[in-house]
């Protein structure tokens, strides 16, 4: 009787393997696919590899002046000699350690959740980003106490002004927008009423009209003597319309809370206040979390607007200093360093807004 | 609802616990406050513009404004009046959302349906013109194709040519313009009347489809007759339609019709920023409808285009209006980023110009926010509507 014997296993074929099968998956797995491939990979590499070269291999990133460049290749130095510029603005050289030491501040603020630190570390963080570090960031840049030379708003600029344009605006707009969001969802008509044409209003209208307003009109508006600084009405203006976005985020949170909750808390025997605070509002606030970040997102890339009225953030700063004589054809390096960092920044601020989503999602999904 | 229950009620609460009350209390002190913000910001307005001497009121509407304007789409020149700027603004501030809201609509489709491609190739370069774009703000985008890009094309006098009748320089670009003659007319009353056909062509397909089951192609032949009457007219009448081709004169272009840079710049850079937003919206809509609503189709043996047009696309869509049209709004609203490279939309030419010439800030402001609130109701609206009927029905 002849006993079976099994062959050994054979390998799969080459075209099912490793990156054969890959390449025939994913880029050749039609005829209509391997033209689309072809041609797009083609249009890919002449345009790809010329920049790269213009931007990388053949630019210019040492050297003094504009003389050590090359008209075909990016020319780095420009970057680099203005940066000081670029960072602070007109803040005065010699007192520049102010805002670098705030903005370390803001990093420790920042960056705990990214490290594996007990939570506790990256509660008392967020609290400090929220209370302490405003207070302290402002005596630090705008000095006038405790024997520190104070600086005219005037002189802020560059990145240190896109930041702390964003980052008040954030902190101010958020208490205001959940108060916005709860009394849009009031059960008093009048409050509601106020709420939603308040909200509807700030949404409807473009924020360069808003930043128009706040500088044309603001002073108007205001009883005789009392004035305020550019920089402190373009900031009313981007708070108040980063409030009513911030508003409608929340307010879908709110909706996403089943009913149950809402009663089961009223059960309890607790007040509105407590209700809110203590049942509604953190679960609410949790699930709008993307939509917090796109907001955010959304200010950090509009806070350019405020170049319009005559401040100089990062975007104008360059602006600014690509009309030098003394600099001519670094347009496209002047432009592409602020895209990066405005990239930067916000990519990261979503990656962040994921790590944070993660960290709150406390369901018990299968 | 608590002091309804009058009978369970141990005696009747105090009046600071009474919910009633309460609200009544708080509510009163909102519209009091209200009030007395709006009378102070009013009265000190009042007194801050009587001690500048600005006057108040519309009359300066009807003042001569006394500047040129680089690109009007109706009739202008510097003896008109501030209502004429006005609405010079408006009709360029529409003009230019209205094809940004095309292009990027266009564009969105595209690159949101080329996110989904099996070819890897393509779904990774969709995602990564979408992260790039979505995340450098818009007016550094604008300055870039203004200053870096546009800025950088030749003079008038290098132009680039496109098949001899287009031409491509630093000034804008410049096409042909159409030159109507007479029996034109009979051209666009064809049209008219392709049109009123057509549509109640597609209506009694519909009708007859759902009565009887037996599909009619409304779609080619309405195609067809749009565009094939006015044509056989065109040749009918003896081709009424000439065109004004430019020639570059001593200095300069004559004829044809002249896009300005501005312009060309402000629409690039919006269809490209608002086209990341719609991509994604896109995605998500067509990912949302469930495989197995493509497999009951296919499975009742309808072809794939018609799966996609029957099955796919309505479900899609419910999920896709809503988002789109805020991208509509938004670049609505984002057009006003006109202003820092000096298209003329309403925002630079009735709030920057007009306000610094007359000064009357209130009034211009007002006017400015009446028209993009008017604007964001009425898109808002339209889009609710059309929300409503596509809607999902249920029981």
């Amino acid at each position: 009787m002849a006993t079976h014997q099994p062959l050994p296993s054979q390998s799969a074929p080459v075209v099912q393997r490793g990156i054969v099968r890959w390449l025939r998956e994913n880029l050749f797995s039609s005829w209509l696919n391997s033209i689309v491939t072809l041609v797009v990979g083609y249009y890919l590499l002449t345009t790809l590899v010329p920049l790269i070269d213009w931007a990388f291999f053949s630019a210019v990133f040492t050297g003094a002046g504009v003389e050590a460049c090359n008209p075909n290749s990016a020319c780095w130095i420009f970057i680099q000699e203005r940066f000081g510029f670029f960072m602070y603005g007109f803040y005065p050289e010699a007192l520049r350690w102010r805002p670098t030491l705030a903005f370390v501040l803001f990093a420790l603020a920042v960056v705990p959740p990214f490290l594996p630190l007990p939570s506790r570390v990256g509660r008392w963080a967020g609290i400090f980003g929220i209370t302490g570090l405003p207070v302290a960031g402002y005596i630090l840049i705008s000095g006038g106490l405790f024997g520190l030379e104070s600086v005219n708003t005037s002189q802020w600029g560059g990145l240190m002004l896109t930041l702390i344009l964003a980052y008040v605006g954030i902190i101010a707009a958020l208490p205001i927008g959940v108060a916005l969001a709860l009394g849009r969802r009031s059960e008093m008509p009048i409050i509601r009423g106020i709420c939603v044409v308040f909200i509807e209003f700030w949404r409807a209208v473009p924020l360069i009209t808003i930043l128009f307003m706040a500088s044309v009109m603001l002073p108007l508006f205001l009883p005789d003597g009392v004035s305020f600084d550019k920089l402190l009405r373009a900031l009313v203006g981007i708070t108040l319309f980063q409030a009513a976005y911030m508003a409608e985020v929340v307010r879908g949170g709110l909706q996403a809370i089943p009913r149950g909750q809402y009663e089961a808390a009223e059960a309890l025997g607790l007040g509105y206040w407590r209700r809110m605070r203590l049942i509604i509002l953190p679960q609410a606030l949790k699930i709008v979390v993307p939509g917090i970040a796109n907001t955010v997102i959304s200010l950090f890339k509009d806070t350019t607007l405020v170049l319009i009225i005559g401040l100089f953030d990062l975007l104008g700063a360059v602006k600014s200093t690509l009309s030098d004589p003394a600099w001519n054809n670094v347009m496209a390096e002047g432009y592409l360093f602020v895209a990066f960092c405005f990239w930067v920044f916000c990519f990261g601020m979503s990656r962040y807004s994921h790590r944070i989503e993660k960290q709150l999602d406390t369901d018990h999904r299968q | 609802m608590s002091s309804d229950q009058g009978p369970l009620r141990p005696g009747n609460p105090k009046p600071w616990n009474d919910p009633r009350v309460r609200s009544l209390v708080f509510q009163i002190i909102a519209m009091a406050a209200v009030a007395w913000v709006g009378y102070t910001l009013f009265q000190n307005t009042i007194t801050n513009m009587e001690s500048r001497g600005i006057k108040t009121g519309f009359g300066f509407l009807n003042e001569t404004a006394g500047f040129g304007i680089i690109m009007s789409l109706i009739e202008y020149n510097e003896t008109m009046t501030y209502s004429r700027t006005f609405l010079v603004g408006l009709t360029n501030t529409l003009l230019v959302s209205g094809l940004g809201i095309l292009f990027a609509t266009i564009v969105g489709f595209i690159v949101g349906i080329a996110r989904l491609s099996t070819n890897w190739l393509v779904a990774k370069l969709a995602l990564a013109y979408i992260e790039i774009f979505r995340n450098v703000p818009l007016l550094l985008q604008i300055f870039f194709w203004y200053f870096a890009v546009l800025g950088n094309l030749p003079g008038p006098r290098q132009a680039t040519e496109v098949a001899g009748v287009a031409f491509l320089s630093n000034r804008g670009i410049i096409i042909p313009k159409p030159v109507f003659e007479s029996g034109a007319g009979w051209m666009g009353m064809t049209l008219v009347i392709a049109l009123i056909v057509s549509t109640t062509l597609v209506i009694w397909a519909r009708r007859r489809q759902a009565a009887t089951g037996r599909i009619f192609p409304a779609f080619p032949v309405s195609l067809a007759l749009i565009l094939g009457l006015p044509t056989l007219v065109y040749f009918l009448t003896g081709q009424p339609i000439g065109w004004d081709i430019p020639t570059f004169g001593t200095f300069r272009f004559t004829g044809g019709i002249t896009a300005i840079p501005e312009l060309g710049a402000l629409l690039v850079a919006l269809t490209i920023y608002t086209a990341t937003f719609i991509a994604e919206i896109v995605r998500s809509g067509i990912t949302s409808v469930s495989s197995g609503q493509t497999e009951a189709a296919l499975a009742l043996g309808l072809p794939p285009r018609r799966v996609l047009r029957l099955v796919v696309v309505p479900q899609a869509l419910r999920v896709i209006i809503p988002p789109l049209t805020s991208q509509y709004l938004n670049l609505t609203k984002n057009s006003s980023l006109a202003v820092a490279i000096g298209y003329p939309d309403l925002v630079n030419v009735f709030m920057g110009t007009s306000l610094n010439q007359t000064g009357q800030a209130v009034e211009i402001v007002a006017m400015t926010m009446a028209v993009y609130l008017t604007i964001s109701l009425s898109i808002s609206l339209l889009m609710n509507i059309y929300n409503r009927a596509v809607a999902l029905e249920e029981r």
